[in-house]
């Protein structure tokens, strides 16, 4: 099992490493930041100064031991923009994001378990082909045309609910959040929605194909023998078999939700990290990109970490075989 | 039956039984074929700017241009006649999705083929790293390869590649490995035939049945991928308005109830990649061995 776990670390260590090579170099090749930082009337003279400060006239590589050496203590520079470290202001950003997140990972599994059991335990009805068919079209349609619409029916047409956005933000523990003001809560339903919309999708599926696999087992057989109630057969056992695989996915989604947020977070500009790494790329702001990259790839590859040594404590042949 | 005489024949038989499938392959087909035509069909070139009037900027569905033409889905900011625009801009995400897809297609099939085909030590690390790739989403990695190589039309095809060709590799490696056991893949390996020749001519035709469902998936999720992509800005360059880039621009007037500049583009897009979705998903059925009853 050491072995194992050792040779999974060394494994992240290395992807670490090719990305943050693969992120400074792919950064450093975009464009000319110095055009983006002096105005272009600047003399020479001010030229030079900004370009050694910021430290652009030294080679490549020892631009990048100097960049990997200050990563180490978790100091990504200063952003060209916002003139503040960029770790601060990503950390200012951070907790737009997760509440964001957060409501729209919890809300899908809230609505999308239930709808996918159903699915699974009704297979032939008319209610769960149509629950499938809408889960189809959850997959295949681009999020950010969904979130168009949403803007449109509900802001535009509808005047419901803002169009964008953080609204009134309260606070709570040092750090601004949306969620406890009404206003805020109204700005964060439409993004929300348009970010759950595929995790939804997933859910349902996920729980149908869950439900219809067990639903078939000796376990629902002898609850029922027993007198047992639908309702409770459901609730008590089935939910609670399907329960594992869908808590593993919930873990995943946080994660890979992150990833769409970017888009959502466009859409409704909502002030948060994708918003943020949109903003940095069309204005150049190296610093910013290079500590987002690093930090979602450092993200996923906890997170795979964690996925693959929870399956290997489950799964004694995975640690005989490539440890 | 003279169809059925063929496997090709009875395999479009079998399609043509599910009606949504094959209402769906005719979309594919029409708006393939419009898109090819986009030319001869679209009553005006949208991007002749000489032929663009001011005048007849965000005007509504069904308006009558200064020139004579009845813009039937509306003109956008530019005056241009939506549906010409939207006819172009299909050309162009299908151009895309289906040159990324080749291209990921062929490498992914030589790279999991020839995994499969080598085994031992090369064959894990391969794997391994294809692995690794599945498990950043697909979105993550191209928007990532997108940003850092910068807008333009070959670095966002690079961009697709990258986030789509371990799927195809891992698929090819799935049924190349189940062929190379198989008696007549030793049997040509006892001539001498050489080895590329074996995993091309033999082991990777009989792969193929997955790789095409893939295939499908694929370039359906790479159309989505370029228009999401161009959508943010960091996709194709303004000179080529694919349908991604035509929501982007309708996106502004959008809040002022200029719904459509945004709406018919979004709508073409999603009715190709629901369409190549329901076509896959039959083809996959028909492939599928373990299905047949």
């Amino acid at each position: 099992m050491l072995g194992f776990i050792i040779q999974r670390l060394w494994q992240a260590v290395i992807v670490i490493l090719a990305m943050s090579v693969l992120v400074f170099c792919g950064v450093y090749a975009v464009g000319n930041p110095i055009d983006v930082l002096i105005s272009p009337d600047a003399t020479q003279e001010i030229r030079e100064q900004v370009i050694a400060q910021y430290g652009l006239d030294l080679p490549l590589w020892q631009q990048y031991f100097g960049f990997f050496q200050r990563m180490l203590h978790g100091d990504f520079g200063e952003s060209f923009v916002y003139n503040m470290p960029v770790t601060t202001l990503i950390l200012s950003r951070l907790p737009a994001t997760f509440e964001l997140v957060l409501f729209a990972v919890v809300g899908a599994s809230v609505i999308g378990i239930p709808l996918g059991m159903y699915a699974g335990y009704k297979p032939e009805s008319r209610t769960a082909k149509l629950i499938m068919g809408l889960s189809i079209l959850g997959f295949s349609v681009p999020s950010f045309w969904i979130g168009l619409v949403l803007i449109m029916t509900f802001a535009v047409q509808l005047g419901w609910l803002p169009a964008g956005g953080r609204g009134e933000t309260a606070e709570l523990f040092g750090v601004d959040w949306s969620f406890l003001t009404l206003d805020g809560l109204k700005h964060m339903v439409l993004p929300a929605i348009n970010l759950a919309l595929f995790k939804l999708a997933m859910m349902i599926r996920l729980a149908r194909a869950g439900t219809r696999e067990i639903m078939l087992t000796d376990t629902i057989k002898f609850a029922r023998a027993a007198g047992l109630s639908e309702r409770t057969v459901l609730i008590r056992h089935v939910l609670r078999l399907i329960a594992i695989p869908l808590v593993t996915i919930f873990g995943l989604e946080l994660g890979s939700t992150l990833a769409f947020a970017v888009v959502t977070e466009t859409i409704f500009s909502w002030p948060g990290l994708g918003k943020l790494i949109i903003d940095s790329i069309t204005s150049l702001d190296r610093p910013v990109m290079v500590a987002y990259l690093m930090m979602v790839a450092l993200l996923f590859v906890v997170i795979n970490f964690c996925v693959d040594l929870a399956y290997a404590l489950l799964d004694p042949r995975l640690r005989r075989a490539r440890a | 039956m003279n169809l059925s005489a063929s496997p090709f024949g009875r395999f479009v038989a079998e399609f043509t039984r599910n009606k949504t499938a094959t209402v769906a392959a005719i979309v594919v087909l029409v708006i393939a074929l419009l898109a090819i035509l986009a030319p001869l069909v679209a009553q005006q070139d949208p991007y002749d700017l000489a032929s663009l009037v001011l005048r007849d900027a965000r005007r509504p569905p069904g308006y009558v241009g200064t020139s004579g033409i009845v813009h039937l889905l509306g003109t956008d900011s530019q005056g241009r006649d939506l549906l010409s625009a939207i006819l172009y801009g299909l050309r162009i995400s299908l151009q895309m999705g289906l040159l990324a897809g080749a291209i990921a297609f062929t490498i992914g099939a030589v790279v999991g083929c020839s995994a499969a085909y080598r085994g031992g030590r090369f064959e894990a690390v391969m794997m391994r790293i294809i692995d690794l790739q599945l498990s950043f989403p697909a979105i993550l990695l191209a928007f990532v390869i997108a940003a850092l190589l910068g807008q333009g039309t070959w670095q966002l095809i690079m961009a697709l590649v990258f986030a789509q060709y371990a799927y195809f590799a891992r698929t090819a490696h799935g049924a190349a490995s189940a062929e190379r056991h198989k008696d007549y893949v030793e049997a040509a390996l006892s001539t001498p035939l050489s080895a590329g020749r074996v995993v091309l001519r033999h082991i990777l035709p009989n792969s193929l049945p997955p790789l095409i469902v893939v295939a499908t998936v694929q370039v359906a999720s790479a159309i989505s991928l370029e228009a999401t992509l161009s959508f943010l800005g960091v996709g194709l360059p303004p000179t080529e308005p694919s349908l991604g880039m035509l929501i982007s621009n309708g996106f502004q007037y959008l809040l002022s109830g200029r719904y459509w500049i945004s709406m018919y583009p979004g709508v073409a897009l999603i009715i190709l990649i629901v369409s190549i979705n329901l076509v896959g998903d039959q083809i996959r059925d028909q492939l599928n061995p373990r299905l047949k009853r």
